[in-house]
């Protein structure tokens, strides 16, 4: 086994761990955390049925986002809703099932394409945080740097399949390795540099997802003024410190 | 036109959102509360020699009570959805009145404080130590927020700046940094029973007084009766209804709606107050005192229904937290929600035919509606989403022939607050609610030049006042303000009535 494919081993385990573990921790912290007032912004749905359905348009649509600002709802979207075309297409390097990488492999002539349309919206993200007074003013050093990691990783991911092949194979075989802790018949990974650089970006994402800004993917899901049922003085509504107030 | 100090916003036909200039509201602060009016809600006076660790410490304990607050810390990607949004930073152009910017002031010192990278790489995720100066900054801009969520309705994950900025006021309060008006007056709650601070004989002399005029008026007698135990109906209304203008017409509509439904109601000496400033501070422990006046005077007047006049955030608190606060009200009748709004009680009434109503009453005016911001993005009215935005205009227009809505964009959920919400009604942010109340005045300035209106109904006491103060400065009549049981208590015509208007229409009839 070459350094670079042990090195890379190494990494994707850490990356994995810090992911998942700073992941369940933060998760596990807002689901401690109680909310001791009922806050849905209003109008909001008063059965438990229409809450679940007003977080699906929220997560899905961006539904508050549309309602703000068109241009930053049009480009936030389109990175979304591309990045999870792209990474459904990544499931062939991970799966050895037939029917998803039949399904992968149909929606691929398309699906591909749109690793254009993420990096569109990503550039569209940029220019407004640049160029609009109101939002260049709130952003720090990190929310540029963002913008630049995914780029990054999107332009060096759609190289890898518009302009200088890699060896997927061989990728792939490594990551099933990594997953099966089989490393007997681990090849080595390819060496183009394009490759590197976007495996290298894609863990330090998973590095710093859970210390980020990042944590709004699990926090819109814990956001009192979305999640909660519109039902205050039909049921009372009592946090267990503030009951602990009452004796 | 009233006279300012300060340079009053020129009204735009179609509102722009403004260029950002830095600093244009860091002078703008409210009087600092003294020890005397800190001591009563249990906050120490003046800042202590660790006030930082103090400060830290009220933010952890805080973080660790409201998921909110940790959750909307987190989860804000700068994305720019909320900042041409507030109405304070329309009025001001002063970033840190963009909500985002708000809540940066206090995101920074939680990134510094309890996260990996603020503690790490401060200067790369924007965190910053509490110093002095952040510390002003909180005071300064902390109250230049309504609390009216306008912010939290375009936020994609929903954050509500309301929740940042009254966990600011708490951590302040903690440290000895309270705000002189909101605090002297909960103090006011607790010693005398309103924000007012008017005792039991003054407010029996003010209502004895009512019920002369409306008899005098109409031959009527119209009862508002106080402390009168065994009746069905709490009424718990702001006490500002009991004597300022337009405030009190409202008032006298309630009792109308009451003498024609022919339920027996009364008023509490005890509970004579509606709003509920600990919201306004952050504070839980304070509102909950607060709110629990209005179960005992339920309890000692033996009520079997509570009804809530016409105030945003009091409607606030008492529809999505009296439950919460001073519940379970198993005691009152299971048939009624508690509490109800007067509103929902009077379109009820409509609705029955019990009120005999002469919409001609109202036909010197052409009425629009202001939605206050509590009340449309923090309760409901009724049983459907949305019935907070149709009942108001449903009794407006069952007692009003000229209605006119003003544009979608400053209505319903995305209402602008009037100015003076969330603790700020105080003289000394004069600048403020002038330049707050902006958006709302560029609303109402179009509604009245392309269809002639002549008047515009609230149904909250801090609107009424803030209206009635601001719009002079605008070059427009604080008169124009009404309450909506105002227009309900011009059109009914009681049982027996004999008023001016009668005699004239009989004599033409005769004619």
């Amino acid at each position: 086994m070459s350094f670079l494919t042990i090195a890379f081993a190494v990494l994707f385990y850490v990356a994995t761990v810090l992911l998942v573990v700073g992941l369940v921790r933060r998760i596990a912290l807002y689901w401690k955390t109680p909310a001791p007032l009922k806050i849905p912004t209003t109008p909001a749905p008063v059965t438990q049925g229409g809450v679940v359905l007003r977080m699906f348009r929220e997560v899905v649509f961006f539904e508050s986002l549309f309602k703000s600002t068109k241009w930053t709802w049009l480009f936030g979207w389109l990175f979304h809703i591309a990045l999870f075309a792209v990474l459904f297409r990544h499931l062939r390097y991970f799966t050895e099932s037939e029917s998803i990488m039949a399904v992968v492999a149909f929606v691929s002539p398309l699906f591909k394409y749109l690793a254009f349309a993420m990096i569109i919206g990503l550039l569209g993200l940029w220019v407004r945080r640049l160029f609009v007074d109101r939002v260049r003013y709130i952003s720090a050093p990190s929310d540029h740097l963002m913008l630049l990691l995914l780029l990054l990783i999107g332009v060096s991911g759609a190289m890898t399949t518009f302009v200088v092949h890699t060896d997927v194979v061989a990728v792939k075989g490594f990551f099933r390795a990594l997953m099966t802790f089989n490393f007997s018949d681990m090849p080595n990974l390819p060496t183009d540099p394009l490759m590197v650089v976007h495996l290298a970006l894609v863990a330090l994402l998973m590095i710093i997802f859970p210390i980020s800004k990042l944590l709004h993917a699990p926090g819109v899901f814990f956001s009192p003024t979305r999640n909660q049922v519109d039902n205050p003085r039909e049921q009372r509504h009592i946090a267990d410190w503030a009951r602990k107030l009452e004796s | 036109m009233a006279k300012a100090s300060f340079e009053i916003p020129k009204l735009d036909e179609y509102p722009e959102v403004p260029p950002v200039v830095p600093g244009t509201m860091a002078h703008s602060k409210p009087y600092v509360a003294k020890p005397d009016f800190q001591a009563p809600l249990e906050f120490p006076g003046e800042l202590p020699d660790d006030w930082h660790d103090k400060a830290i410490d009220a933010m952890g304990d805080l973080l660790g009570k409201y998921r909110s607050l940790r959750v909307y810390l987190d989860s804000c990607v700068k994305c720019g959805a909320c900042t041409d949004k507030c109405h304070y930073y329309l009025g001001t152009q002063d970033p840190k009145n963009m909500p985002v910017g708000r809540q940066d002031l206090l995101r920074k010192v939680y990134r510094r404080h309890f996260t990996f990278a603020g503690k790490y790489f401060p200067k790369l995720v924007g965190a910053e130590d509490l110093t002095k100066e952040v510390l002003d900054d909180w005071y300064s801009y902390f109250h230049q927020c309504s609390q009216c969520r306008r912010c939290s309705v375009f936020c994609p994950y929903g954050i509500d700046t309301a929740e940042i900025s009254m966990a600011a006021r708490e951590i302040m309060d903690r440290i000895g940094v309270g705000q002189k008006y909101c605090n002297e007056i909960i103090g006011k709650v607790y010693k005398i029973g309103n924000n007012l601070g008017l005792p039991e004989k003054a407010l029996a002399d003010t209502l004895e007084g009512l019920e002369e005029d409306v008899e005098e008026d109409t031959g009527v007698a119209v009862k508002f009766p106080l402390d009168v135990k065994g009746a069905d109906i709490l009424v718990v209304t702001p006490s500002a209804d009991f004597f300022a203008e337009p405030h009190v017409d409202g008032l006298i509509g309630y009792g109308k709606v009451f003498h024609e439904a022919g339920v027996s109601w009364t008023l509490s000496s005890k509970a004579s107050e509606a709003a509920n400033f600990g919201m306004f501070i952050g504070s839980y422990e304070n509102m909950r005192r607060v709110s629990l006046r209005i179960r005992e005077a339920a309890l000692e007047l033996g009520v079997k229904r509570i009804i809530f006049g016409e105030c945003g955030h009091a409607w606030r608190v008492a529809y999505s937290f009296l439950n919460t606060l001073a519940g379970p009200f198993d005691f009152l009748d299971p048939k009624y929600p508690v509490p109800q709004h007067i509103l929902e009680f009077t379109w009820g009434e409509i609705q029955k035919g019990t009120l005999n109503i002469d919409k001609s009453a109202n036909d010197d005016m052409v009425v629009t509606f202001h939605d206050s911001c509590n009340v449309a993005r923090a309760s409901r009215m009724g049983s459907e989403p949305g019935g907070q935005f149709k009942i108001p205009r449903n009794v407006i227009k069952a007692v009003c022939n000229h209605f006119v809505d003003m544009a979608p964009e400053t209505i319903h959920e995305k209402t602008f607050c009037c100015g003076g919400g969330g603790g700020l009604l105080t003289d000394d942010l004069m600048e403020l609610r002038v330049k707050g109340a902006k958006p709302r005045m560029e609303a109402l300035k179009n509604v009245i030049e392309d269809y002639g209106v002549t008047n515009m109904a609230a149904i909250c006491a801090i609107c009424k006042s803030q209206f009635t103060k601001v719009l002079p400065y605008y070059g427009m009549d604080m008169d124009m303000i009404v309450s909506v049981h105002q227009l309900v208590s011009n059109a009914i015509v009681l049982t027996g009535q004999t008023s001016e208007d009668d005699e004239e229409e009989s004599t033409e009839d005769a004619a």
